[in-house]
């Protein structure tokens, strides 16, 4: 059962004032999808886990904020907003799902997913760098 | 946002290996380690030698992108139990 919308919304704001462009709906990630199929993309599944999520959100904003910024970043929130979150794993779907989690996309395949176990237990700075060192090198920069 | 642990072991919440005096093998999220049983939640486990695999082939591809959760609730009794590690930490 979904959480509290009142509970969740901090969480989904952590991300959205950062940029992030939020997906609602399963069509939200289809659009999504096309769109950024044109260069790299990064899609986070965002959640309520805090053993994972409370690392792995300040952990996008900063890689976002302090290296090459991927051409499209947006999120899903799992447990949430169920369609579009079962919308985005289905663009990955030989793996398990898991959230937190991020997708990272180039030209429209996935070349990159950090599943929840890899964030749980880490830094929002090592997490942060493991995402930097992706976007750094699939946008030709050295991180 | 704080974690919800509820009083419940350090490592609830964190997806774990929990290896066996057997065969088996499981990687789940811990839910609480207790005198007699670790419970995990979605689980999944492997056999040592099915497919061909042994259970650290096995657990270092689950290290890759996880496991799927063949079991939503899944009791291994603590007495079987050889050592719990986090996922994260393979590989």
């Amino acid at each position: 059962m979904p959480y509290s919308p009142l509970l969740v919304k901090p969480m989904r704001e952590e991300l959205t004032v950062a940029g992030i462009q939020e997906l609602l709906t399963a069509e939200d990630v289809d659009r999504w999808m096309d769109e950024s199929s044109d260069g790299t993309a990064l899609l986070v599944v965002n959640s309520v886990c805090g053993c994972a999520a409370g690392m792995a959100r300040p952990g996008v904003r900063a890689a976002l904020e302090n290296g090459p910024r991927p051409d499209h970043v947006a999120t899903v929130f799992a447990g949430q907003d169920l369609e579009a979150t079962a919308a985005a794993r289905g663009k990955f779907p030989d793996i398990p799902p898991s959230s937190p989690s991020m997708a990272f996309f180039k030209g429209g395949e996935l070349v990159f997913f950090l599943p929840r176990h890899r964030i749980e237990g880490r830094s929002a700075e090592e997490v942060a760098s493991d995402l930097t060192t992706v976007f750094a090198e699939h946008s030709g920069v050295t991180a | 946002m704080g974690t919800f642990h509820h009083g419940k072991h350090e490592l609830h919440g964190i997806t774990v290996v929990v290896d066996t005096d057997g065969p088996e093998i499981w990687v789940g999220r811990c839910d609480d380690i207790l005198d007699d049983k670790v419970i995990l939640r979605d689980a999944d486990g492997h056999r040592d030698g099915d497919g061909g695999h042994g259970k650290q082939q096995w657990v270092e591809r689950a290290s890759k992108f996880g496991v799927w959760a063949k079991h939503k609730r899944l009791v291994v009794p603590r007495a079987r139990v050889t050592s719990v590690r986090r996922l994260g930490e393979v590989g």
